[in-house]
């Protein structure tokens, strides 16, 4: 895996890979698996819903290399804070982590995230000793407010989740970035390689993506795609990209007769 | 209450119907091109007119269900608990007036069907019975609920229309889906099926999701008996039915059933069989018009149509069926509601599934408790 110039930390650990997979929506695990190995990721989320953890050993954990990846559990399907914290806690304990990818979303039609509960959560979940990565609008304010109350990352949305729509929200996940003194990890809306790419260049620290992977003709290549957008977008953003101009620059048809 | 009936009243069957069957191909075409389809739209895609689009719908159906809910099944097992009821539905196997020995599972009897589900992998299970308010009511389901939910991680419940405070009660027991469906938005064809018993009234079964979605419920199931009234206007109505419940209620999801009428010995119905190119047709439309829709598909339906459904937009399954109490456990299939059309194995459904490109997907909810 190349390595950059800065080395990824999220709570003081550090990430090679800047591409989040997310583990849902595949037709079967083995695709998953596939796709897992060839994005070089290390971390990928899994809905503890999904998770059966009345079983000794879960059929979709079979197939994550947990020496190689970290799981990030997700509380998909929580409604209020108070439903997300009990969620929190019973991945924790079924999935031995104390990592989490805080989701609320009492929307199920585009899943949008509800920032009040989702501030109220992570402040608790904190407190509990969780390691909170919470899914939120692009609103800078509202990340500002969750690194007063101790967030490790914050993971706003491009677009809707599984909208392949790519970086509707660029003009405020820009000022995220600026603002931010924890990794921004832009999340949801990512449809290609070239939305994943673009949010790197524009500094986000990782991207996570599911869907477009997940429902391509041929995920493991598609996640190989990604790897290498991330890996592309990331260099540009570390090399320094050219200033973007508005207009052309060769002549001054206004100033020019100053040379004459 | 503000309910569902104070739009329902405003509307009228043949004027609805007449603009469904009054589209032309360039509505359609329109329909088809648009991103975001409206209920004109469904209109257009649900009309006669649509037919020769089938194709194409279903490739667009395909596609954004994909992009929705990714390339995955969701497996169910309804259990059925009793099959008394004081219902006259004409054409119900459960009809009061049917001669079948009658029976209701005793908590020993709901363990033992739990079993068996669990062994066959089952983990999201829907409860059914008829309607009989002294014996199978709020305090059966509530010991029910109570002993299933230590078997299964999603508990659906599929029984006659409850008060908003039995709903909440539910609800907090761990229930997440409550499926009622209407049969038929034609109140005049409505009253002739369903002549005798609490669900004679209409106009109370026409409110009961609105019941359900003040309690909070997380997910509300609607569908319509495809053939007792024209199927296109009875799912338009369903679809506007969903429209107002979706902006009421709007943190509940929604689901979606396609049973078909099929004639039957000891049952009253002379309709016209729906066809498969037309429930085909209808379970594109819906998908193109709502996205985020669940659309589940019962054992009623025969295994070559189910097969090809798998990719067509479907979302949920059952498998393996048993439509009569205690049939899991039982050695031959008697007292059932109606006879299934695709007797295969859970495992071979979901063989099935992965042979077509599809997780089948067992487990997708967890109750919680605080």
């Amino acid at each position: 895996m190349r390595n950059f110039k800065d080395i990824l930390k999220i709570a003081d650990s550090p990430f090679k890979s800047r591409l989040l997979l997310g583990t849902g929506k595949f037709g079967s695990p083995s695709e998953m698996q596939s796709a897992i190995v060839e994005s070089e990721t290390e971390m990928v989320t899994v809905a503890l819903k999904r998770v059966d953890s009345r079983k000794k050993e879960d059929d979709l954990l079979t197939y994550i290399n947990r020496d190689r990846v970290r799981l990030l559990p997700n509380t998909s399907g929580a409604r209020t804070a108070k439903e997300a914290v009990f969620a929190a806690k019973l991945a924790r304990e079924a999935l031995e982590t104390n990592w989490l990818k805080l989701e609320i979303h009492p929307d199920p039609k585009y899943l949008m995230p509800d920032p009040i509960e989702t501030l109220k959560a992570t402040e608790e979940l904190v407190k509990e000793g969780f390691i909170v990565l919470p899914y939120i609008h692009a609103d800078p304010v509202l990340c500002k407010r969750l690194e007063e109350v101790g967030t490790a990352a914050v993971m706003p949305l491009g677009s809707p989740i599984g909208t392949n729509k790519g970086l509707k929200s660029a003009t405020f996940l820009e000022i995220i970035i600026e603002q931010s003194t924890v990794p921004v990890i832009v999340d949801a809306g990512i449809g290609s390689p070239s939305h994943a790419a673009e949010a790197m260049e524009m500094g986000a620290d990782a991207v996570l993506v599911n869907t477009a992977i997940a429902v391509a003709n041929h995920p493991p290549e598609m996640a190989e795609a990604f790897k290498l957008a991330v890996i592309a977008g990331r260099l540009a953003y570390e090399s320094g990209l050219g200033p973007k101009g508005n207009t052309a620059e060769a002549s001054s048809p206004l100033t020019g007769f100053l040379n004459d | 209450m503000n309910s569902f009936l104070q739009q329902f009243q405003k509307t009228d069957w043949l004027d609805i119907q007449r603009r469904i069957y009054g589209q032309g191909n360039i509505d359609v075409k329109r329909a088809l091109a648009k991103k975001k389809r409206d209920l004109t739209d469904l209109m257009a895609l649900l009309s006669p007119e649509a037919m020769p689009y089938l194709e194409e719908m279903a490739q667009i159906s395909q596609k954004i269900t994909q992009e929705r809910f990714g390339k995955t099944i969701q497996l169910f097992a309804p259990m059925y608990v009793s099959n008394e009821c004081q219902n006259i539905c004409t054409y119900c196997g459960f009809s009061f007036t049917n001669q079948i020995p009658r029976k209701t599972l005793t908590e020993e009897e709901l363990l033992q069907e739990a079993s068996i589900l669990k062994k066959l992998g089952f983990n999201h299970v829907l409860i059914v019975s008829g309607e009989a308010n002294y014996t199978v009511n709020i305090n059966y389901f509530s010991k029910a609920v109570a002993l299933l939910r230590k078997y299964f991680a999603n508990i659906s419940i599929e029984v006659q229309p409850l008060s908003q405070e039995e709903y909440q009660k539910l609800n907090l027991l761990g229930v997440h889906s409550v499926l009622v469906y209407q049969e038929t938005y034609h109140r005049e064809i409505y009253k002739t099926y369903h002549p005798k018993g609490k669900k004679a009234n209409f106009d109370y079964r026409l409110t009961t999701p609105d019941r359900i979605g003040k309690a909070g419920i997380h997910k509300i199931g609607l569908g319509v008996l495809l053939g007792l009234a024209d199927w296109r206007t009875d799912s338009l109505y369903c679809a506007l039915h969903l429209d107002y419940l979706q902006k009421t209620y709007w943190r509940s999801k929604y689901s979606l059933s396609f049973p078909r009428m099929r004639p039957a010995e000891g049952i009253d119905w002379q309709g016209k069989v729906m066809s498969d190119r037309e429930l085909v047709q209808l379970i594109c439309a819906y998908r193109l018009w709502n996205p985020d829709l669940e659309l589940s598909l019962s054992t009623r339906e025969s295994e070559v149509f189910r097969d090809h459904a798998i990719s067509l937009g479907v979302t949920s399954m059952s498998a393996g069926s048993k439509t009569n109490p205690g049939g899991y456990s039982a050695e031959e299939d008697s007292l059932e509601q109606f006879s299934i059309d695709d007797n295969r194995s859970p495992k071979q459904i979901s063989k099935i599934i992965s042979s077509k490109g599809y997780d089948p997907v067992w487990k997708d909810w967890e109750i919680l408790e605080y």
